[in-house]
């Protein structure tokens, strides 16, 4: 398991000193890392470690009580999702987030949102420029749907398929929208063995082919060391842990926090 | 007795089309935020309420200027808003934040010509499409203010919670519209054709008689459906709509914005508000029993599911044609049977249908069938 060594120069995103508290339950205390352009980046920790906080922070689903988040140049204390999807930043979600009732092809047009600009009034009238746009970006989704391998469930209803295409499907509404940082909640989760190595297969695919920056939560420490190029590790909302991936394994606050120690 | 049916089954069915475009607000406004909005029948009465009091002539002693004083500038807010959304759309999209100060500029703007709008026509009586643009423009502004003062601050609650505060929307809106509008019964004059017409003379004796004012009526609602049904079938702010409805946070994630979508659908549905208040309003008054019509769209949306833009459509016919069919042709026969004093079968077929249909299709005729991974 040789970690991959490569070298990003340029920091796309980098979280200063977020605090973040619901009530008195402090999820989030000084945390400060970066994300450098081009990498895969994992958050890993125990259950609670304040792990999907963090990326909810990222997306302005959670407004942080303290800190700024600087996301390519431009430095921010708050920040409402749909803004953080207009400058470039998907996601995904812990527990699945498709839109149920559509198919599988309408799922990923909902990605191409942004790119998708004819006004209200040719939409209405469904012609013109909108049909032509319509058109495009169907062109665009089916390449992700080639990419991603799931053609055969293109009409499906989401609501209907099995766990891991759906979490297929959800990377790739996610990937609809071209996005320059990808933050994956826990994408392999629940999957079984074929399932993560397909999963893994396409984020690295992700990564290399598209230059996509990823943010990446996940339990599966073989998958976090072996896909990511720096890893920061959480443990009660503090930040224990940030380096390649043999720094943190062999980080003993890190390994203390996984298996507990006798103090 | 062919040609009795056919004109019973006719009359039906253009009512039903009526009924469908009720259906169609609340079809909307579910498909778009999972919510039963209770409201829709307040809307339509405010929206009757508004175009009958602003085109129909009005004594002298009735004359309450604050009336139109407020609509007025209700209406020249309203315009100045829309402008201000058209100008984005269209013109600057995505421009700087500067954005704020022009739409002030704009409102204050739309307030003056509001008032002198209101000034001029202070005494109602305007023309009809004018009124009716005025309602349109009200229907947006009350949309905006429903979104801001009250969706807003329920982002990611039960559907429940949203329901509640519909109910309360439609509290307030009845008792709003009487308060600027008044409580008597108003008519509204759309210059309709009057005198029936006989189609099919020399098919049936007599011909079939259809009333031309329904016919229009049920054209323009028709109308009305088929470019909503394209609307959110095939578009982009349609797709944009059904995702807001299944996961409000997956779909900010997406870069849909959630208010601006509200906006929209509310508005949208202000506006079907607004068109079947005008047709039933010129039919049958404007009275407060126009708002119990919500209750007439229920076994409408049972029929058809909640969720189906087509099952408001089918659904509003056959429970249209249903109705009068029953209480032409089935009333007599139970009469006759049971010995019972009167027919008054039109009241509660509809629903005895939609109960029918519970039983065998809960989800509709065309909502979304229901499954869970268990």
């Amino acid at each position: 398991m040789a970690a991959r060594v490569r070298s990003f120069p340029d920091v796309l995103l980098s979280v200063e000193n977020i605090s973040l508290s619901f009530g008195g339950v402090k999820a989030l205390t000084d945390i400060s890392f970066d994300i450098a352009k081009g990498e895969i980046r994992a958050i890993i920790g125990p259950n609670g470690a304040g792990k999907s906080s963090m990326l909810n922070c990222i997306n302005g689903f959670y407004h942080p009580q303290q800190g700024a988040i600087t996301y390519k140049g431009v430095r921010r204390s708050q920040m409402k999702p749909h803004e953080a999807a207009e400058q470039g930043i998907a996601r995904t979600f812990q527990n699945i987030a498709l839109f149920r009732g559509m198919s599988t092809l309408d799922n990923i047009m909902t990605g191409r949102n942004l790119r998708m600009k004819t006004g209200l009034f040719w939409q209405a009238l469904h012609i013109g420029p909108a049909q032509r746009e319509e058109i495009e970006n169907r062109k665009a989704v089916e390449r992700i749907i080639d990419f991603l391998e799931i053609q055969h469930i293109r009409k499906a209803p989401v609501g209907q398929l099995p766990y891991g295409l759906q979490k297929r499907v959800e990377l790739g509404r996610a990937l609809a929208a071209e996005p320059e940082l990808l933050l994956l909640d826990e994408p392999m989760a629940g999957m079984n063995i074929e399932e993560k190595q397909d999963m893994c297969r396409f984020i690295l695919d992700v990564n290399d082919e598209f230059g996509t920056t990823i943010c990446l939560i996940e339990h599966d420490m073989g998958v976090v060391m072996d896909i990511s190029d720096r890893v920061v590790v959480l443990d009660y909302g503090k930040k224990i842990g940030d380096g390649v991936p043999d720094e943190v394994r062999s980080n003993e606050a890190v390994v203390a926090a996984y298996l507990g120690v006798s103090h | 007795m062919l040609g009795a049916f056919l004109e019973t089954l006719i009359g039906g069915l253009l009512t039903g089309v009526l009924y469908s475009l009720v259906a169609l607000g609340f079809v909307l406004i579910f498909k778009a935020s999972g919510v039963f909005n209770f409201a829709q029948g307040a809307m339509v009465l405010f929206a009757a309420l508004t175009i009958a009091r602003l085109s129909g002539e009005i004594d002298n002693k009735e004359v309450h200027l604050a009336n139109f004083v407020v609509a007025a500038a209700i209406l020249g807010v309203a315009v100045a808003l829309i402008g201000w959304y058209a100008w984005r759309e269209y013109v600057a999209r995505g421009a700087g934040p500067d954005e704020r100060r022009k739409m002030q500029m704009l409102a204050a703007v739309g307030a003056l010509v509001g008032g002198i709008a209101a000034y001029s026509y202070g005494k109602g009586a305007w023309p009809i499409w004018l009124a009716i643009a005025a309602t349109a423009a009200i229907m947006g502004l009350l949309a905006y203010a429903i979104e801001r003062l009250v969706l807003r601050h329920l982002v990611n609650q039960e559907g429940i919670i949203l329901f509640m505060a519909t109910l309360g929307i439609a509290n307030f809106l009845d008792g709003f519209g009487q308060t600027l509008w008044g409580s008597d019964i108003y008519k509204i004059n759309l210059g309709l054709p009057k005198d029936p017409l006989f189609l099919f003379e020399n098919v049936f004796p007599g011909g079939l008689l259809v009333d031309p004012g329904e016919l229009v009526a049920a054209g323009i609602a028709a109308g009305l459906v088929v470019v909503l049904a394209i609307f959110f079938q095939k578009t982009r702010v349609g797709r944009a709509l059904r995702a807001v409805a299944d996961d409000h946070a997956a779909a900010q994630s997406v870069g849909i914005p959630l208010n601006t979508i509200w906006l929209i659908v509310w508005t949208v549905s202000g506006l079907v508000a607004l068109a079947a208040g005008l047709i039933w309003g010129a039919k049958l008054g404007v009275q407060f029993s126009i708002s119990l019509i919500a209750l007439k769209a229920l076994p409408v949306l049972i029929l058809g599911g909640f969720t189906s833009v087509p099952g408001a459509i089918v659904g509003g016919l056959i429970i249209g044609a249903g109705e009068k069919l029953s209480e032409v042709f089935l009333a007599p026969v139970l009469v006759k049977a049971f010995d019972l004093a009167g027919g008054g079968i039109e009241n509660w077929f509809a629903y005895m249908l939609a109960l029918v249909f519970l039983l065998f299709r809960p989800q509709g005729l065309f909502g979304e069938r229901i499954i869970e991974r268990v």
